[in-house]
């Protein structure tokens, strides 16, 4: 049992490769389009993150600390969001005045309006707890790629 | 000498503090609420009564971490370790459904770009506005609150009109924040298609993260997996296309 622990660092160094070269292509592409922005960095680097895992998955290589060293910093997720939301300026978009309000909140209220409309286009979806259930009934064995 | 010590080791601060939060919100959800309110929710809430706390107190524009011993909440909270999250949650998806629900998360993503910066041109001209470089500024700030300057920048829009994008954007992301949560079972936010759809619609990535991680946190990686592509498609559209169409229909 050599090297659980520290097989953690290469759980997160491939998070951290990942995110890095994702935010690389995102500039790249955002240069080659001609804009000063980052064209889908985040995106990138989850797709990346995949493939990297179904890649260790298909050989083995998936190693209990190496997914360790990755689910964890996908638990830390909900308090960075915590903090995120700490950190926005609140104060000033409370003394906003009306037009960016309505701008915001007419926003806001309709594009939620459309994610309500669009989910009653093309049938039924698994919803999340039905995914979770079928997955645990399934119960891949390990290394099994699901 | 205290205030020293939680300045210096700012994270460590940052982490005891956010724990402490999500502990009382976790109390709270289940004995005001009896659980009905995810104690995430009241979670996002509480940091965002605490940003307006500090930024009240300081004056500044960056909440909590604008007191200098809390300063660590900013890099906790920041686009660094934000990025780093979510893609860490990503590890999760399943890859046969993101495929299936890309067609929704294309038409969806379009549509986060239009209707908002539709709603930003039509509100501003009601406002008065007639000039296109504002009214594509403003419009551009209800996408994000990076598309708005970047195409107010691109185009030469003035200083007030510029902080008005900023502002409407963040606004935008705030309200993300605070109401999903509360509006997601209307939305039928309980699947990872209506995720992806809802990302590439509110476009904000900090807006939509918040609010799915305090809606259900499986759903996270499905809606930031569209959301990332807004601001900049967002950032392309906006000076160019969107302000070529703007400039056709109101003159300049």
């Amino acid at each position: 049992m050599r090297g659980a622990g520290e097989m953690v660092i290469y759980g997160v160094a491939l998070l951290a490769g990942c995110t890095l070269l994702g935010a690389l292509l995102g500039d790249a592409l955002g240069a080659a389009l001609g804009i000063n922005a980052n064209v889908g960095g985040v995106g990138i680097a989850m797709v990346l993150l995949i493939a990297a895992r179904l890649w260790l998955q298909r050989r083995g290589l998936l190693a209990e600390g190496v997914r360790f060293g990755i689910t964890f910093w996908g638990a830390l997720y909900i308090p960075i969001v915590v903090a995120m939301a700490a950190t926005q300026n609140v104060a000033g978009a409370v003394k906003a005045g009306p037009m960016v309000v309505a701008v915001a909140a007419g926003a806001v209220a309709i594009c939620f309006a459309v994610v309500r409309l669009m989910g009653r286009f093309g049938g039924p979806v698994e919803t999340m707890d039905e995914m979770e259930a079928r997955l645990r009934s399934e119960a891949p064995a390990p290394g099994d790629d699901a | 000498m205290i205030a020293e010590l939680l300045e210096a080791q700012g994270l460590l601060t940052a982490f005891a503090l956010v724990g402490l939060v999500m502990g009382l919100s976790a109390v709270v959800s289940r004995s005001l609420t009896r659980g009905r309110i995810h104690g995430s929710a009241i979670a996002v809430l509480a940091g965002l009564v605490l940003a307006w706390l500090g930024g009240t107190l300081t004056g500044g524009r960056h909440g909590l971490a604008d007191i200098p011993m809390l300063s660590g909440v900013g890099l906790m909270g920041g686009a660094m370790l934000r990025d780093f999250g979510i893609v860490a949650t990503a590890f999760e998806v399943d890859v046969a459904k993101a495929r299936a629900a890309g067609l929704y998360g294309a038409v969806a993503l379009l549509l986060g770009l239009v209707l908002p910066f539709l709603t930003g041109v039509l509100v501003a001209l009601g406002f008065g506005y007639t000039d296109p470089v504002s009214l594509t500024t403003i419009g551009a700030g209800a996408i994000t609150y990076i598309v708005g300057p970047v195409t107010g920048a691109a185009l030469g829009a003035s200083p007030e009109v510029m902080a008005i994008a900023i502002a409407i954007g963040v606004l935008k992301a705030i309200l993300v924040m605070a109401a999903t949560p509360f509006l997601a079972g209307i939305m039928g936010l309980d699947n990872s298609r209506s995720a992806m759809v809802f990302g590439g619609l509110m476009g904000t990535t900090s807006g939509v993260s918040a609010g799915l991680a305090a809606t259900d946190p499986r759903l996270v990686p499905y809606g930031a997996l569209t959301a990332t592509f807004s601001t900049g498609l967002g950032c392309l559209f906006g000076p160019s296309l969107f302000f070529l169409i703007v400039r056709a229909v109101f003159g300049g």
